[in-house]
C-alpha cells in the first residue's frame, strides 16, 4: 500500500514539488483529517440510507452489512421528490435566466447610458441590498395575496427574478469595458441594443457565470421564504418538501437520509462538474 | 490629457442629439429589473414600517395601533431571551468560524498531492442545503443511536443529549452552521492569500522568517480585507439564523435555541402577529445596520493602525 502510493506520487508529482522528491509531505497528516471532519456528515448520510431500519437503531452504530436500497424506493413512493425536482428545477432557472437578461439591461444602462433619475434609482436599489429579507416577507407574502399568486411557483421566483446584487455586479463589469469599444459599433450605426448583445456580451463570460451560479445556489436552497408562500405538497421546493418529509418519517432515519441525499445530488453533481465556476463565483462576493 | 480633453465635444454634440432617445433606452432597459426590485424590495419595506404600528392578523383585517408594538416589544422577556441566544450564537459563531477558515485555507493553500481532494471536501457544505445539513446533524447528534455518542461511548465518555439538552442545543446549532460555513469562509481567504504576493514571504524567509511567523506577520496582514469581508457577512448571516433551527430544535428545548428571527417567524406565521413582528424585524434591521457600520468602522481603525 505505501509503495504504491509512495510510486504514483513520484509520477504525478515531480513536476509540483521537485523537492521533496519520494517523500510524501506531512501536510497530509494535516489536510487528510480536515477532509475527513468535514466530509464524515455526508458519508454518514450515505452509509445510513442504505442501511435497514434495524441496523440504524444499533448502538453503538456500525456500518450496514449489506447494500439496502429499499429506502430510496420507499423515499420515492411516499414523496413526491420527482415533483419538487421538478419545481426547483423550473423556479432555479427562470430566476437564473430573466437575472442575466434583466440584469445586463439594467447594470448596461446604470453604466453607459445617461438617463434622468438614474443616480436616485441606483441608490434607492443599492438601499435594498441591505434590507434583510426577514424585513420584508411579511409585506411580501402580503404583496402576492393581492396579486393572487400565494402558494403558486409563481410567488417563489417572482421576487428573484431582478437582484440588486446582479445589477451591481454587473454594471462594475460594464465600467470596466473601454467605452471604444462600443463606440466604433455605434458610429457604424449599430443601436444600444445590437451593440449590447453582438460587441459586448461576448465579453461577460465571467460576470454572468458568476450570476448565475450565485443565482442557482440561493434559489436553489431557499427555504424560508418558500416556508411562507407555499403550503400544497406538490407545489413545494425540494428543500421545503424535505422538510414537510421528516415530519412524516420523524424516527425513519434511513429514509431520511435516502431522501435528504437525492435532493443535493442535482446540485452537488453540478458542483463536481464545475467546481472552478462555483468557486470562482463564491470568491467573487468578497473581491472587489 | 488633450486627446481626452479634445474628444468629449462630438460625444456631447451627438448626445444632445439623441437626448431623448437616451432617456427612452435608460429606463426601458432599467425598467423591468427595476419594476421588480422596487415591488418585492422597497415596497415591502415602506409596508414593513406600516405594518409595525398595525395590528395586523395577515388575513386582511388591521388596526391602526400607534407605538403599542414597539412598547411590547421593550417588555417582552421571550424576545429578550431570542435576542440574548442571537447574540450569544453570533458573538461564538462568526470568530470561530473566521479563524477555523484561516487556517485551513492557509492549510490547503499548497502544491501537495490530492490537494483537489481536499479542497472538493472542505467545499462541498457549501452548496449543500441549510435543511439537508440540519437533517444529518440532527441524525448525528441522535441521542439515542447517533454516530457522536456511538464514538464517545466508545472512548468511555458518558452520552450527551445535544439538541435535546437545554444547555447543550445552542452549542449543537452552532457546531452544525460552523461546518456549513467553514467552506465558504476558505473561499474567500483562499483567493485573497493567492493573491498576496510571493515576494513579500520570500523577503520574510530570507530575513530569517519562521514560516509561522511569516504566516502571522506577512500573510494575515496582508488578508484584512477579506477578514473584513467575512466579519461583516457571518455577522448578517449569524444575526438571521433560521432554516437550521426550523429543521432541528424548532426554538427549544424550553426556549433554548429561540433565536430572534425564529421568533419573529413564529409571532407572524404561527401566532398571526404580523404588526408586532413587523416591529421585531425593523429592531432586528436597525441592529444589523449599526452592527455593520461599527464592525467596518472597527476594520478601517484596526487597518490603519497595522
Amino acid at each position: 500500500m505505501t509503495t504504491l502510493t509512495a510510486a504514483t506520487t513520484s509520477a504525478r508529482t515531480r513536476t509540483a514539488t521537485p523537492r521533496r522528491g519520494r517523500r510524501p509531505s506531512p501536510w497530509h497528516l494535516v489536510l487528510a483529517p480536515i477532509a475527513l471532519v468535514m466530509l464524515a456528515p455526508l458519508l454518514w448520510m450515505l452509509v445510513t440510507s442504505v442501511s435497514t431500519l434495524a441496523e440504524s437503531r444499533h448502538f453503538p452504530p456500525r456500518l450496514p452489512t449489506s447494500v439496502h436500497w429499499q429506502n430510496y424506493r420507499d423515499a420515492l413512493t411516499t414523496a413526491p421528490f420527482g415533483h419538487w425536482f421538478v419545481n426547483t428545477a423550473v423556479v432555479s432557472v427562470s430566476c437564473v435566466v430573466a437575472n442575466l437578461v434583466l440584469c445586463t439591461l439594467a447594470g448596461y444602462a446604470f453604466a453607459r447610458v445617461r438617463f434622468a433619475g438614474s443616480g436616485v434609482a441606483f441608490v434607492l436599489m443599492l438601499a435594498t441590498l441591505m434590507v434583510p429579507f426577514q424585513v420584508i416577507m411579511i409585506p411580501t407574502l402580503l404583496v402576492m395575496k393581492h396579486l393572487h399568486l400565494v402558494d403558486t411557483l409563481a410567488s417563489i421566483a417572482l421576487p428573484n427574478l431582478a437582484t440588486p446584487f446582479g445589477v451591481f455586479l454587473l454594471r462594475q463589469f460594464f465600467r470596466t469595458l473601454p467605452r471604444e469599444l462600443e463606440e466604433a459599433a455605434r458610429i457604424d450605426g449599430a443601436g444600444r441594443l445590437r451593440t449590447l448583445v453582438q460587441v459586448l456580451l461576448p465579453l461577460m463570460g465571467a460576470p454572468l457565470a458568476t450570476l448565475a451560479v450565485l443565482t442557482l445556489l440561493n434559489v436553489w436552497n431557499d427555504f424560508l421564504w418558500p416556508l411562507i408562500a407555499i403550503q400544497t405538497p406538490s407545489r413545494m421546493t425540494l428543500q421545503l418538501g424535505l422538510a414537510s418529509f421528516q415530519g412524516a418519517h420523524a424516527t425513519n432515519w434511513p429514509v431520511v437520509m435516502a431522501g435528504s441525499l437525492m435532493s443535493q445530488l442535482p446540485l452537488l453533481i453540478a458542483f463536481l462538474c464545475a467546481q472552478r465556476f462555483f468557486v470562482r463565483s463564491i470568491a467573487s462576493t468578497g473581491g472587489k | 490629457m488633450t486627446a481626452v480633453a479634445a474628444r468629449p465635444a462630438p460625444t456631447t454634440r451627438r448626445s444632445r442629439r439623441r437626448s431623448l432617445p437616451e432617456g427612452v433606452v435608460g429606463w426601458g432597459f432599467a425598467s423591468p429589473a427595476l419594476l421588480l426590485i422596487a415591488l418585492f424590495g422597497l415596497v415591502p419595506v415602506v409596508w414593513s414600517l406600516v405594518l409595525s404600528f398595525q395590528d395586523n392578523d395577515l388575513s386582511g383585517s388591521s388596526e391602526w395601533v400607534g407605538g403599542a408594538n414597539y412598547q411590547r416589544l421593550v417588555h417582552d422577556p421571550l424576545l429578550r431571551e431570542s435576542l440574548r441566544h442571537t447574540v450569544v450564537y453570533t458573538v461564538l459563531f462568526v470568530p470561530i468560524t473566521i479563524v477555523a477558515s484561516l487556517l485551513v485555507a492557509a492549510a490547503l493553500n499548497r502544491q501537495v498531492r490530492f490537494i483537489g481532494f481536499y479542497r472538493t471536501a472542505v467545499f462541498v457544505p457549501v452548496v449543500t442545503s441549510t435543511v439537508a445539513t440540519a437533517f444529518v446533524f440532527n441524525w448525528l447528534l441522535d441521542p439515542d443511536y447517533g454516530l457522536v455518542n456511538g464514538a464517545l461511548s466508545a472512548v468511555g465518555l458518558p452520552q450527551q443529549g445535544f439538541f435535546r439538552d437545554p444547555d447543550q442545543a445552542l452549542g449543537a446549532i452552532l457546531a452544525m452552521t460552523v461546518w456549513g460555513w467553514i467552506g465558504f469562509g476558505v473561499i474567500i481567504y483562499l483567493a485573497a492569500l493567492q493573491s498576496v504576493p510571493k515576494d513579500l514571504l520570500e523577503a520574510a524567509q530570507l530575513d530569517g522568517c519562521s514560516p509561522w511567523r511569516a504566516f502571522w506577520r506577512v500573510q494575515v496582514p496582508q488578508l484584512a480585507p477579506a477578514t473584513t469581508f467575512l466579519v461583516v457577512w457571518l455577522t448578517i448571516n449569524a444575526l438571521q439564523l433560521f432554516d437550521e433551527i426550523y429543521v432541528t430544535t424548532k426554538g427549544g428545548p424550553v426556549h433554548a435555541t429561540t433565536v430572534v428571527v425564529y421568533y419573529l417567524y413564529q409571532q407572524a406565521f404561527q401566532f398571526f402577529h404580523a404588526g408586532y413582528a413587523a416591529a421585531v424585524a425593523y429592531v432586528l434591521f436597525v441592529a444589523i445596520l449599526l452592527l455593520t457600520l461599527v464592525e467596518l468602522r472597527l476594520s478601517r481603525r484596526w487597518t490603519e493602525d497595522a
